[in-house]
Parts: structure tokens; C-alpha cells; sequence
């Protein structure tokens, strides 16, 4: 590196000239954020180093060609495409990410270590992103989905349609909103969801609608990386002490009942198929079965034999049935919305 | 390191771009598979990198810092070992 010209300011100070009980300069805090003015540098220098960063060096230790999921991508409805059922097929498969995102990003601070805290955020970011395109795709299927909002509210559709529908109006899975109870729980929840949405992702990545198609394949490589995660910690915690297999083992009883949901077709699904549109969840159970055969397999724990939850007269989470848990997290998460109808965010 | 906490691990990744892999920071983790997973967690959601090295940092052999002065002093007056002094064609890349 060569000398700074005599216009540029001085280093702060270089790293062995701060002696033990010295005053720490501003910005030079051991947690503030990487400062890539600082002339001495950050960790993240030698990763820069290579890029382009004409015009853009304000932004440090950024990655490169974000890409968008739609760029390209004919967003008309096909013409012999129900567009109403359609944005209710959006709204199922958007919903499950919503909620379980939700539920996932209420371990922020809480995880266990903090190199899981971000990974769970992380997951809950993907499934945030999956939710944000299927939502904005079920209000530009068909508008009247989206909640009326007052004259003039800023407030986008897709914004709309996770911060003003009422519990009833979900169309997610119930074993996406049950309430958090501790890692075990997130993930036996996270391996079940994630090895379902794999499934019917991959098929969707054939769907007549292109822009099912373009989330679908967007979202196959960020659900590959859930599955494997929560498959990960289902074998480790089966397989670790006596305590993490107690808790395990619980976490499954508490959550199996709950499990047959997602592989039951309801009928926008089955219509969503034929069409060749969506994906009848019946389709993948046997992908299913057979990916969670090998994970308990592998974890040493035996497939609990119960009845699945039953709906009430056959309505489940799809049709807008839900638990009492479900009113309960979106009240939480929607309140600020919900008290700042014309707010900008 | 406290009873039952994971060992340190320390991080490096290669960018997109990037020729070599550059450290970037540590994080504790159960085993080295772990470790992979959990520096793409926290080292590469940004969209940094392409490679990842992770290796124990307990496996790290370093120099001491009181060795400063017999190992590196008598490099500062050897001007002549840089190539600068030579003149490198322009289809030369990575210099």
C-alpha cells in the first residue's frame, strides 16, 4: 500500500501504538460497525480488495449483483387462469412463510448462541422475502383480496395484506402459528415446514404462472438450506445428551398431530394443479415421508403414531381456521401497522 | 474457554472475486461441519463470498508479538526485494 498523499488525513492511530489504558478513540469501540473511511482499515478490506467499488465505497463488506427473483419475468396473469383463485393459492403459500417467518424472527436475542440467533433470522428473512412476492403477487392476481385502507395511505399491497387481515382471513398451515416453546420445538417445526415447502417448491418451479415459477426457483435454494438446518439439529439434538433428546423427542410428541396439515389438499390447491398452476401437497407426501423417514432414522426416534388435528367440520388453517395462537402473534406484529394506517415506513 | 462452551473457530472467506481467502473474524461452533455452516451464517449473508475456510483456533500456530523486532525489522530497510524495481509487462495480471 502506498504512502497517503499529505491532503489525506492521518491514521487514528495504528492498532500497536494503543497501549493498555488508553482512552478509546470514537469509532474505534470493540463493537462499533466496520468503518471503511477508517485509514487504518477493517477486516473486510482484503475481501474488498478485488472489487469494483467505483461509486460505490460508502457501503462496506456488501456483496455484489444482488439479483431480483422478477427481473425479466412476464407478470400477467395467463389468460385461462382463475385469477381469484389464483391469488388465494398465492395468499396459502405466502401466509405459511409469513407466519412461520414471524415466529422464527421471535428468536432474535433468544436463541441458544448467537451463531444461531443470526441463522434463524436468516431463515426468517428468506421465508419474509418468499412472503413479500407471493402477497404482492396474490393483490396483483386479484386486487379485492387486499384490505381497504384509507384514502391516501401509502401502505403497499403486499404490506396491506400481512398488517390489516384479521387471523381469519390466513390462509398458512396451523403448524406454522402454534407458539414458540424452546429450539427443540423451532426445529422439529422448521424440519417438517421446510421439507413440505422443498417439495412442493420444486414442482412449482414448472408452474404455468411465470411468476410462481421465477419465486419457486428463488425460494427452492433458500428452503434446501432450511431443511438441511433444522435436519442438522434434529439428528444432533436426538443424538446429543440426555436432556437435548428429552426435549427433542417432546418437541415431536407436541408437534406431530399437527403435521398431516400441510399434506392435505384443499380445494383451491387441487384446482390450482389441474390447472397447472400450483401443486396438490398430496403429491409430495411421499417425498416427504420418505426425507423424514431418513432424518428420524438417522436421530434414532420413532415416527409417533397420532391422529392428526382434526379441523372443525373439516376447516383447517387453509380455509382461515385457526388456533388461538395465531390472534394472539398477530396482534403483536401487526399493532404499529394497524395504529398508523397513513404511515411511511 | 468456560466448561461447555464451543471452541473457537477462526473464519475465512474467499470472495466473489477474490483470489484468496481472507480472514474475516471467529465464531465458536460444535465440530468443523458446524463451523462451515455457521460462518455462512454470520460471515456470508451479505452476499460476500464464494469459499469458505474454517479451522480451529487452537490448530493456529502464531508468532509472538515480543519476536516483532527479529522477525520482521530487518525486512524495513530491503527496499530492493520489492518488484517495483523492475518493470512488469502489462499483461501480467495479479501483481
Amino acid at each position: 500500500m502506498s504512502t497517503p498523499p499529505d491532503s489525506s488525513p492521518p491514521p487514528l492511530r495504528s492498532s500497536d501504538e494503543q497501549s493498555v489504558g488508553d482512552p478509546v478513540p470514537d469509532g474505534l469501540m470493540s463493537h462499533s460497525a466496520p468503518d471503511p473511511s477508517r485509514v487504518e482499515g477493517s477486516v473486510y478490506d482484503g475481501l474488498l480488495e478485488h472489487h469494483d467499488v467505483v461509486g460505490d465505497d460508502a457501503r462496506w463488506a456488501f456483496g455484489t449483483a444482488f439479483e431480483d427473483p422478477l427481473a425479466g419475468v412476464d407478470t400477467t396473469v395467463p389468460d385461462d387462469v382463475d385469477a381469484s383463485a389464483l391469488a388465494a393459492y398465492c395468499l396459502m403459500l405466502g401466509d405459511d412463510a409469513l407466519v412461520l417467518s414471524h415466529r422464527l424472527s421471535e428468536w432474535c436475542s433468544r436463541a441458544p448462541d448467537l451463531e444461531d440467533d443470526i441463522a434463524l433470522a436468516n431463515i426468517a428473512l428468506d421465508l419474509l422475502g418468499q412472503a413479500r412476492l407471493l402477497l404482492a403477487r396474490a393483490a396483483a392476481a386479484d386486487p379485492s383480496v387486499v384490505p381497504p385502507l384509507p384514502e391516501g395511505s401509502p401502505v403497499p399491497a403486499e404490506d396491506a395484506l400481512a398488517f390489516f387481515r384479521d387471523a381469519g382471513e390466513l390462509r398458512n398451515v396451523r403448524l406454522a402459528e402454534v407458539a414458540n416453546g424452546d429450539f427443540a420445538h423451532t426445529v422439529v417445526r422448521l424440519l417438517v415446514l421446510a421439507t413440505v415447502r422443498l417439495a412442493v417448491l420444486g414442482r412449482l418451479v414448472g408452474s404455468r404462472d411465470p411468476v410462481l415459477a421465477a419465486i419457486a426457483a428463488k425460494g427452492v435454494k433458500e428452503v434446501t438450506y432450511h431443511r438441511d438446518y433444522a435436519g442438522r439439529w434434529f439428528v444432533t439434538l436426538a443424538q446429543g445428551t440426555e436432556e437435548s433428546r428429552r426435549r427433542l423427542l417432546a418437541a415431536v410428541a407436541e408437534l406431530w398431530p399437527l403435521c398431516e396439515e400441510p399434506l392435505q389438499v384443499h380445494e383451491t390447491e387441487r384446482a390450482m394443479a389441474r390447472a397447472g398452476v400450483g401443486v396438490d401437497p398430496g403429491e409430495v407426501r411421499d417425498e416427504v415421508d420418505a426425507v423424514l423417514g431418513q432424518v428420524l432414522a438417522a436421530g434414532g426416534v420413532d415416527r409417533p403414531d397420532v391422529a392428526a388435528l382434526a379441523g372443525v367440520g373439516g376447516r383447517t388453517g387453509r380455509h382461515g381456521l385457526h388456533t388461538e395462537a395465531l390472534s394472539r402473534m398477530l396482534a403483536e406484529m401487526q399493532v404499529v401497522a394497524r395504529a398508523h394506517p397513513t404511515g411511511r415506513w | 474457554m468456560s466448561a461447555g462452551e464451543w471452541p473457537l473457530y477462526e473464519v475465512f472467506v474467499r470472495g466473489k472475486r477474490g483470489l484468496n481467502h481472507v480472514h474475516v473474524g471467529s465464531l465458536h461452533a460444535a465440530d468443523d461441519e458446524m463451523a462451515v455452516h455457521h460462518a455462512r451464517d454470520v460471515y456470508t449473508r451479505r452476499n460476500e463470498g464464494v469459499s469458505i475456510w474454517v479451522v480451529r483456533a487452537d490448530a493456529i500456530t502464531a508468532s509472538s508479538p515480543d519476536e516483532k523486532d527479529p522477525l520482521f525489522a530487518p525486512a524495513g530497510d530491503k527496499v530492493y526485494r520489492h518488484p517495483t524495481f523492475y518493470s512488469v509487462p502489462d499483461d501480467v495480471p495479479h501483481l
